[in-house]
């Protein structure tokens, strides 16, 4: 199993903690670590320290999102060390190379770190265990470990962790691919339900997150940024904005090297900068974008759609015979919007420039901030503040960064893929530097949802082909989605050639058009498939009705039918959304979806009228979920969710049963208001709805009563939860509306069809 | 304006314009970071703090019109984490993110208050104005519920809660 951490080049180095405990550090590659941080990086970090007392002291290593790796990680490495959770303490990690990939993104967390993570445990433990048999002289074959504790049975010994830590730390540490993993069937902590490590700490409102931090002599920044996307500020009423109560500095950002455009104004306090705000007055460059709208968007895909499509991405078999042949043909034209990330924390960094001292010296850079890819954070605020040299290679660029930048990363109030993009982090240091001060630059929402890089919307204009029988034999999407270059689809805009049902339709045509626009665009919680999903199942469900069969029925027939795949050589690996290896794996699918039709009683339960059952599936981030809803619809179109039954396979072990359920309930959630609520409509060049009295997120009365869950456990590696859950949910509400009401639904949200929550 | 805020069992005089948000005075001036801002208008509730026990959005109170009152803000909610909805979010394991929930915790506590026997219908009510972006609601949910029972237990001398509650009482 491949992972970020253990390979050939990784090794521990073991050391001794004042007071006698132990210090375990990894390191990737020491030659390039010094390279990059100088000989000290060749001083012990403590990844894991056992401490005379037993206690045990983790790093968590990954940016914390609220998708619970901060218990994740350091419980892979707590179940291998073989102690009790009670006595673990986990510690967030800052930046450092010395973690390996430290991001999230793409759920990818536990499947890069479920091998390597353990390695780091198992490695810790053997020390302990080596140091147990040299003080008793007995082969560490006759020694066991349980609890924090090594135990000798024939002689009745037992020592903790804590009073071995010290000889420990003299013994030279093993190689990481040397140690022996658990039995599983003997975990003691990977499986079991443990509650969040910052729990406490939340619920006392402790300070946690990026908006919390406080550092001396700190200062307080907005920042207003163009209104239309990609402008830029010539002039203000700046001598105005700096005589009000309270402000400190206010300049015009030019904009460049990673830095928005725009105003900034610092304060004393951020409220006093705020109410400055309010009479700012900026004359504006207003960049090319301000004729982007919803409304030609719309126009301009319906124009595409009765032409071909400008590209092919996938073409097998007769597509024109075959739909001339067959004996029903359904079409149908699908639509989504544009989406807000729309994390509850507002983007803020705090940052502290400290400029160089002698001519040519860089400074160096402070940062608390939450972001998913603290790794690209860092350079991203450094290209803000510091020039090097034009012919320093890369790698010593990267070097200088790590050398220079120190990145304190705080727990997130939310990401959903917002925080991968890291525009927010340069401003601050920009404005650290101008100011030569401290500062906390905080958005408002409405910047946050002003200037977000959204989930592109889209729209797929559809036709499939049913024989006699009621098979699928042909398939047919004009895909219209967003350029900003001509040449390349909008970031996160793209459908991959592959996405289901691609190979399981003997004629199958995939083209895309593209729409020329300046709106950013970015990934958001199941990138592609969050929209794609929608599509794809709804029309399924409208050919399976079209084919006079039962839904259920008709998809566990195309998940059977034998697969087109590619020539040898051909290449065209099946890999999953976001990543991740492996087929697509049609049993795994039959799996969950037969699953989830069990327990939802599927087709053996009597309905009353307008009560109706809908299902889905999607395959993303290596995840296989299948969901059914079961809904009301009031002759008012009012709708409620009455229960919505997930199953899901991502692997042989689910980690954190806890964090899991979670993660699938709260996608779920999601996806409701995706699908009745949520829209970002651009007009003249700027995003419409900018809070949430007009981008209504889903809320307590919204929430179904129940969200039951399920795990088919199947022989694969493990793979990540934040995502694959949220997908299938769209579609099955919308096919269970369907099921209750007849109306077939092709556009979200569905408010814009009348519909309204129950 | 100089105002008297009596936060927390903690009395404190602050020079700040009269116009300032509660909120921001918690936060940036008192150095209470429990309370969170998500949107400034009052739609998301993660500002929630109680003033003389009401839940209110601490983002739509000038601080002028907190002077001499009674506010309680998550820290203060219990001296040490023990109230029994922080009990009961630990244990159910309710927070995802986490960032919304001081304010949900306060509308919850305020319901608790008034209405200590909540049906479903009482809750969804009274945490309507709590947005979770996590969508953790179905545990908020269960959180309530749970925290209700633990009271009724303590009353009972640690018996098992009773059945569903007869109309809640008001006060």
């Amino acid at each position: 199993m491949s992972s970020t951490l253990v390979g050939r080049r990784a090794f521990l180095k073991v050391s001794a903690l004042a007071g006698g405990g132990m210090v375990v550090a990894l390191y990737l590659d020491p030659a390039k670590l010094v390279a990059q941080r100088g000989a000290a990086a060749m001083e012990p970090d403590a990844f894991i320290t056992i401490a005379s007392d037993g206690t045990v002291t983790i790093v968590g290593k990954n940016p914390e999102i609220g998708q619970g790796i901060k218990n994740t990680l350091p419980m892979l490495v707590a179940e291998e060390l073989d102690v009790e959770w009670s006595s673990v303490r986990v510690v967030q990690g800052d930046l450092d190379s010395k973690y390996g990939q430290q991001s999230a993104g793409g759920s990818r967390a536990v499947p890069s770190n479920y091998d390597g993570m353990r390695r780091l445990g198992a490695a810790a433990r053997l020390q302990l265990v080596t140091a147990a048999s040299q003080q008793w002289t007995v082969p560490v074959s006759e020694l066991t470990t349980s609890a924090g504790r090594v135990t000798h049975a024939s002689s009745g010994r037992s020592i903790g962790y804590g009073e071995l830590a010290q000889a420990a730390a003299g013994i030279p540490a093993p190689s990481l691919e040397s140690v022996t993993l658990k039995d599983p069937a003997n975990f003691t902590i990977i499986g079991k339900p443990i509650p969040g490590v910052d729990n406490h700490a939340l619920v006392t409102g402790q300070p946690l997150f990026g908006i919390d931090v406080k550092v001396p002599g700190m200062l307080y920044a907005v920042f207003e940024h163009c209104p239309i996307f990609e402008g830029r500020a010539v002039s203000a009423n700046l001598d105005a904005i700096r005589a009000m109560p309270g402000v400190r500095h206010a300049f015009v950002v030019p904009g460049g090297n990673g830095v928005s455009g725009g105003v900034a104004i610092v304060g004393d306090t951020w409220w006093a900068a705020q109410q400055a705000r309010e009479s700012l007055e900026v004359e504006w460059d207003g960049g090319e974008t301000a004729n982007d709208s919803t409304e030609r968007f719309d126009r301009e895909a319906q124009a595409f759609s009765t032409q071909a499509p400008a590209d092919i991405g996938r073409q097998e078999g007769d597509v024109d015979s075959s739909f001339a042949s067959a004996a029903t043909v359904v079409e149908g034209s699908y639509a989504y919007p544009f989406l807000s990330h729309a994390p509850l924390e507002p983007m803020n960094c705090t940052a502290h420039y400290h400029p160089g001292t002698t001519p040519g010296d860089p400074g160096r850079l402070e940062l608390w901030v939450g972001t998913q890819t603290p790794g690209s954070g860092a350079p991203a605020a450094a290209a803000a503040v510091m020039e090097f040299p034009a012919d320093m290679s890369r790698q010593d660029q990267q070097a200088q960064v790590a050398e220079r930048v120190t990145l304190h990363m705080t727990r997130m109030g939310g990401g959903f893929g917002r925080r991968l993009y890291n525009d927010y982090l340069p401003e601050a240091a920009y404005i650290s530097k101008q100011i030569g001060a401290p500062v906390q630059l905080r958005w408002t929402r409405e910047d946050d949802m002003g200037h977000d890089l959204y989930r592109p919307g889209g729209y797929h204009f559809l036709k499939g082909g049913l024989d006699a029988s009621g098979k699928l034999v042909a398939w047919r999407n004009h895909f219209v989605t967003f350029t900003t270059d001509g040449n390349r689809t909008a970031s996160s805009g793209s459908l991959r050639s592959d996405e289901f049902p691609a190979t399981f339709v003997p004629n199958f045509l995939m083209g895309t058009s593209m729409i020329q626009f300046g709106v950013p665009t970015g990934a958001m919680r199941a990138p592609g498939s969050n929209a794609i999903a929608f599509v794809m199942q709804s029309f399924l469900d409208e050919l399976a009705h079209a084919a006079g069969k039962d839904p259920v029925q008709f998809r566990l027939d195309l998940l059977g039918s034998p697969q087109i795949l590619p020539p040898p050589g051909g290449g065209g690996g099946r890999g999953g959304r976001g990543g991740g290896g492996g087929g697509y794996g049609a049993e795994r699918m039959r799996a969950v979806l037969e699953l989830v039709a069990d327990r939802s009683g599927w087709g053996t339960r009597t309905l009353p009228a307008g009560t109706g059952l809908g299902v889905a599936f999607h395959y993303s981030h290596s995840g296989y979920f299948a969901e059914v809803a079961e809904v009301t619809v009031d002759a008012d179109k009012r709708v409620k969710v009455n229960k919505v039954w997930v199953a899901g396979d991502i692997g042989r072990q689910i980690i954190n049963p806890l964090h899991a359920e979670s993660q699938v309930q709260g996608s779920v959630i999601e996806g409701l208001g995706q699908l009745m609520t949520l829209e970002v409509t651009i007009e003249g060049g700027a995003a419409v709805q900018k809070n949430f009295n007009t981008y209504e997120l889903p809320r307590m009365r919204n929430t179904p009563p129940e969200i039951e869950v399920h795990w088919v456990t199947s022989d694969n590696d493990p793979t990540g939860l934040g995502e694959p859950a949220l997908p299938p949910v769209v579609p099955a509400v919308a096919n269970a509306i369907f099921a209750a009401t007849g109306e077939r639904l092709r556009s979200l949200p569905i408010s814009k069809h009348g519909y309204r929550w129950a | 304006m100089r105002v008297t805020l009596n936060v927390n069992g903690r009395s404190h005089t602050v020079d700040v314009p009269a116009d300032m948000p509660l909120l921001w005075v918690l936060r940036d001036v008192l150095e209470l970071h429990g309370t969170k801002f998500g949107c400034g208008i009052g739609q998301c509730g993660a500002c929630t703090v109680h003033m003389r026990g009401r839940a209110v959005r601490a983002c739509q109170v000038p601080v002028s019109n907190a002077d001499g009152i009674e506010v309680v803000t998550i820290e203060g909610l219990s001296p040490d984490g023990s109230h029994p909805l922080q009990v009961a979010w630990k244990e159910l394991d309710v927070p995802e993110c986490g960032y919304c929930q001081a304010g949900q915790l306060m509308s919850a506590a305020a319901l608790l208050a008034t209405n200590p026997q909540p049906t479903d219908s009482d809750i969804d009510t009274a945490m309507n104005g709590n947005l979770c972006r996590c969508g953790t609601y179905l545990r908020i949910r269960q959180g309530i519920r749970r925290a209700a029972a633990m009271a009724t237990g303590q009353r009972n001398g640690g018996g098992q809660p009773t059945s569903t509650p007869a109309t809640p009482a008001r006060k």
